[in-house]
């Protein structure tokens, strides 16, 4: 992700021109071409400043304060540090909430990512109607995170649902999932992990990348197909898994739709599918108790922003990048 | 031989399962409501249109009128990104001035920051500007999306015109022509697959985003889709299944069909900028 952005230096044509002149074309030039770049580039100035940064430094001073829509800015009273202290100490929600993402994140993502990688190397081979299977395991990741799904998942997972209904067939009889604390998040995991094609989609594309001549060098030494997959695949292959796992973690975070759906907004069976941006929804826009929720949005962007820099410094352990090229 | 079979029948029991939920959605859509409760099964024995009338009909709103709602929000979220992001993203990949290297790297720290965490206070700066509600409720929606706040698209546009040959710009200037109409006549038309994949995206993300929508619309006449479809958990009796899973369907029609039309490019678009489907 860190694209090395060296723009390449245009030979500057040299007129035979005196130098002083030359020097003010030269600086003429220069202003045209800031002003151009900003002119074209002022949408984004703009959308930067009020729908990005404005937001982000007023939600900082609203989780002090204990701002409701019911009231205007101005009337909201100081809190300090109160909205916090309540976010770690007085709220067990809020620390399910927490339990909860984690589990999430660290159990679907992983589970995703090699159902990815196990499809991706099946695909992996010159065989007609590749193009085909590769678009239908994609399609999930572009419908899966409508609510249409979401409704589906709940009616396939409920106790009379089919999933129950296949498990008879074996004479298994399932549990109420989607109503059963203990089994509602892995349904929604489930849900998640159903969306494999995205990154298997980047999985095809690197392992494309990696040379054939490795495979055949190892097969001549006698490396199996496990050795050949530990020391050939997986490393040449470890920056694509390494931006499939930041991708996915962050998104796995942010899970909404799914556990809204499931748990028809509640987050229930007893807080078991309350994600994070659930719950910070909930107290904003149910309870209406903005400052708070405000307090709880800044706590997971410091939270995500330090799991991104964690996986950044982490990944110079595992993560091999060939000499030549760098991604 | 032998291993290419295992391989291909090992796919296809794969595809099976991850099919199996779709399948299913489309089965139960023409089930009647009896059938619904005694046939688990994939394939109704009687095919029932009537879940689609009786859902279209559900409340006191036609289900038209919100798919109708949604195609506007996602058509003008189309037209917001595909512009702003176009211009931003010439002006960072291609044109040089000052501070340029610190507003990419700006733009880069936005592709990660998570959006929930902006809601409450655009909330409060859109209610205060007087933008929430009223006859146009969509604006929230849209104002962001016409300024270019998808940093995916811009990183995706940027990726795409460092392709382009930059010989193509510099022969136009020296022969007079303004940043402007090397945007015009160079950079633009030759954006047309960039921007094509940020359309067709930008379509399908809208049509299927929940959060926004849920936290903006309040009245029923300027629900969505996906808003509408949550009404029907809040009734879920035995009757309204069908119906249900009628208005659901009909719901991923229009993301079926783009990816039907633009398989290769959807897939192409995740491979160069890592884009979520």
């Amino acid at each position: 992700m860190t694209m090395a952005q060296m723009p390449v230096r245009p030979t500057e044509p040299v007129p035979p021109v005196p130098a002083a002149s030359r020097r003010g074309r030269a600086a003429r030039r220069r202003r045209r071409e800031d002003l151009a770049g900003y002119v074209f580039l002022s949408p984004w100035l703009l959308g930067l400043l009020g729908i990005t940064a404005i937001p982000m430094v007023l939600s900082l001073y609203l989780s002090f304060t204990d701002y409701s829509p019911l009231i205007s800015v101005t009337e909201s009273q100081w809190v300090g540090l109160e909205n916090y202290r309540r976010m770690f100490t007085a709220d067990p929600s809020y620390w399910h909430a927490v339990r909860v993402t984690v589990t999430f994140a660290v159990v679907a993502v992983p589970l995703k990512l090699a159902a990815a990688l196990g499809v991706a190397m099946l695909l992996n081979r010159a065989m007609r109607g590749i193009a085909l299977f590769r678009g239908m395991f994609y399609l999930p990741s572009l419908l899966g995170g409508s609510v249409a799904v979401a409704i589906v998942w709940r009616s396939m997972f409920s106790g009379d649902g089919a999933f129950n209904a296949f498990l008879a067939i074996f004479g298994i009889e399932g549990e109420a999932w989607i109503n059963d604390p203990t089994w509602a998040l892995p349904t929604l995991m489930l849900l998640a992990i159903w969306q494999f094609g995205a990154p298997m989609v980047i999985f095809l594309a690197g392992l494309k990348q990696v040379p054939s001549e490795l495979y055949e060098a190892a097969s001549v030494d006698g490396a199996g197909s496990w050795r050949r997959f530990f020391h050939i695949t997986l490393p040449m292959l470890s920056p694509v898994i390494f931006f499939n796992l930041v991708l996915e973690t962050i998104h796995g975070f942010q899970g909404f739709t799914s556990a809204f759906v499931l748990s028809n907004g509640t987050g229930g069976p007893v807080d078991s599918t309350l994600m994070y941006t659930l719950h910070l929804y909930n107290a904003g826009f149910v309870e209406l108790n903005m400052g708070y929720a405000s307090a709880m949005a800044w706590v997971f962007l410091v939270v995500v922003g330090l799991i991104t820099v964690v996986l950044f410094n982490t990944g110079r352990f595992w993560v091999h990048y060939s000499d030549s090229e760098e991604r | 031989m032998r291993a290419n079979v295992l391989r291909l029948t090992t796919l296809i029991v794969i595809l099976a399962i991850v099919l199996y939920p779709l399948a299913w959605m489309i089965g139960t859509s023409f089930k009647s409501p009896q059938e619904i409760a005694s046939n688990i099964g994939l394939i109704p024995h009687e095919f029932t249109p009537s879940n689609f009338t009786e859902g279209w009909h559900k409340f006191d709103v036609a289900f038209g009128r919100f798919f109708l709602n949604s195609a506007l929000v996602a058509t003008l979220t189309v037209v917001g990104n595909t512009v702003s992001c176009l211009l931003a993203a010439y002006a960072l990949g291609r044109l040089r001035f000052r501070l340029r290297g610190f507003w990419f790297a700006i733009m880069i720290g936005t592709l990660l920051l998570p959006g929930h965490v902006l809601i409450i206070p655009q909330y409060i700066l859109f209610r205060t500007l007087g933008l929430v509600g009223g006859d146009f409720p969509y604006l929230p929606l849209l104002v962001p999306h016409f300024l270019a706040t998808e940093a995916f698209f811009v990183f995706l546009m940027v990726q795409f015109m460092r392709g382009i040959p930059r010989e193509l710009d510099e022969a136009a200037v020296i022969d007079g022509a303004s940043a402007f109409s090397v945007f015009r006549h160079v950079v633009l038309p030759l954006s047309r697959p960039a921007l094509v994949t940020t359309a067709i995206f930008s379509f399908i993300w809208t049509w299927n985003d929940f959060f926004r929508q849920l936290v903006y619309l309040s009245q029923l006449k300027d629900y969505t889709a996906p808003v509408a479809l949550t009404l029907f958990i809040d009734s879920t009796s035995e009757s309204s299944v069908g119906p249900m899973f009628a208005m659901s369907l009909l719901s991923l029609v229009p993301v079926f069909l783009f990816f039907v039309a633009f398989q290769r490019l959807l897939v192409e678009g995740i491979n160069t900028s890592g884009l979520k489907g």
